[in-house]
């Protein structure tokens, strides 16, 4: 795959030679639906005169919002983890699992790869993303200047990497589904995995509200 | 006033002049390194014959038995919707809707839009509501997870095969090519084609 590389609009880049230009320092909106840069006019409500999807310069609230569902989260992690999220009954025994005891009984019974591949979408990839996104955006709070280029790649990566977190809601679901031979063997859900869906869908949206060009923003302040 | 010939990163804000590119290429970002967008070489009849492929492969994902299991004698199979249904009886509502949502749901809705958009579009004629619908395509995204469903399907296949004897079913198979022609659908797809034929009110 090749990549070309657009160029910034060249007059406009040897007149603020520090400073790129941003569509925001232009004045103008870029629709985040359809991609239609416009001039918003004074008066009306900022709508995209092409799809008609409401307009804002930045992602309203960002910080605030993503603060908020990050700190859910947080707390949500503990019961996600620490509680069982499958139950299985038999004549022979009864059990609770968590979600590590799971990955655990994997390794045990000769699956490694797959126990390393669970652990790392049920167990890393879901606190790897709360410190992620933690750090992502207690340094734009601060307008940092920080490594741009990294902290926008690692927002790229938790965006990419969320939604295999679902795994281990598809494998409860699976297993309840299949397994429920009356007095034999049940599989019931627990309470943990209530708490662990909750944690994927609200990081999530904590990184949808997260706005990417927050990252950027303390350039457009460089020579003022 | 509307600046057609120019276009902002969507992740750094950078006003860019965007290059033609050669069919197959990726505009990148210069400044953040973001995917801009790609030229895709063929035309939108090849994401229509995906996506129809990808509506039989998703009935028979649905219809049938994702897998059987068997323990002295006795038989029991289950579909994707069975197991929502099961979790449901349980008292845990919202587990049940989320993997409805993400499984059945949403990329069942995906399809549904792309077919919506796209035949008329082939017979030359503009369906009513499409910036509404290319914008719920865009939302339904992320929530669409037929390939991290298909993983759970593996994991739970051999965390079963230590318990009983497990037979794959149809479901099983289908998911697995759902899951390759979904993503082909979405990689031929350009929405941006779909938006340039759309009017901007002066």
């Amino acid at each position: 795959m090749s990549a070309d590389q657009p160029h910034i609009n060249s007059d406009a880049d040897s007149a603020t030679a520090k400073a790129p230009l941003t569509a925001v320092r232009a004045g103008l909106l870029n629709c985040h639906a359809c991609g239609l840069l416009s001039r918003p006019t004074a008066h009306e409500a900022k709508r995209c005169p092409r799809c008609g999807a409401h307009l804002h310069s930045r992602k309203p609230d960002s910080i605030t919002r993503t603060w908020a569902l990050l700190a859910a989260a947080f707390i949500l992690y503990i019961p996600a983890n620490l509680l069982p999220v499958m139950h299985t009954s038999s004549i022979l025994y009864s059990e609770d699992d968590t979600i590590m005891s799971g990955v655990i009984y994997l390794w045990t019974s000769g699956s490694w790869p797959l126990a390393i591949l669970v652990f790392c979408a049920s167990i890393t990839v879901p606190l790897a993303k709360l410190i992620a996104l933690t750090t992502l955006n207690w340094s734009v709070q601060r307008s940092s200047r920080w490594k741009q280029q990294e902290r926008a790649r690692l927002y790229r990566l938790v965006e990419l990497v969320g939604r295999w977190s679902m795994l281990d809601i598809f494998v409860v679901a699976l297993m309840v589904g299949l397994v429920h031979f009356r007095a034999l063997a049940t599989i019931t859900a627990g309470p943990g995995a209530i708490a662990f869906g909750a944690v994927v869908v609200i990081t999530m949206f904590a990184a949808m509200t997260f706005d990417p060009r927050l990252i950027w923003d303390p350039e457009n302040n460089q020579d003022e | 006033m509307i600046d057609s010939h120019l276009i902002a990163c969507h992740d750094c804000d950078l006003l860019l002049k965007p290059p033609s590119l050669r069919p197959g290429a990726v505009a990148c970002c210069p400044r953040c390194g973001a995917t801009l967008y790609r030229e895709i070489k063929h035309g939108h009849e090849r994401v229509l014959a995906f996506a129809l492929a990808a509506v039989v492969l998703y009935l028979l994902a649905n219809c049938f038995p994702i897998m059987s299991l068997e323990i002295s004698g006795t038989k029991v199979s289950c579909t994707l919707v069975g197991a929502a249904l099961a979790l449901w009886n349980q008292g845990i509502q919202t587990l049940s809707i989320l993997v409805m949502a993400t499984t059945v749901i949403v990329p069942g809705l995906q399809l549904l839009i792309l077919l919506y958009l796209l035949i008329p579009m082939q017979l030359r004629h503009m369906p009513p509501y499409v910036p509404e619908l290319l914008r719920t395509l865009q939302l339904l995204r992320p929530w669409s997870m037929i390939e991290v469903f298909m993983l759970g399907i593996l994991v739970s296949l051999s965390k079963l095969a230590a318990m009983a004897q497990v037979i794959p079913g149809i479901a099983l198979w289908s998911f697995a090519v759902l899951m390759f022609m979904m993503t082909a659908v979405f990689a031929a797809f350009d929405a941006r084609r779909v938006w340039r034929l759309l009017p901007v009110m002066q």
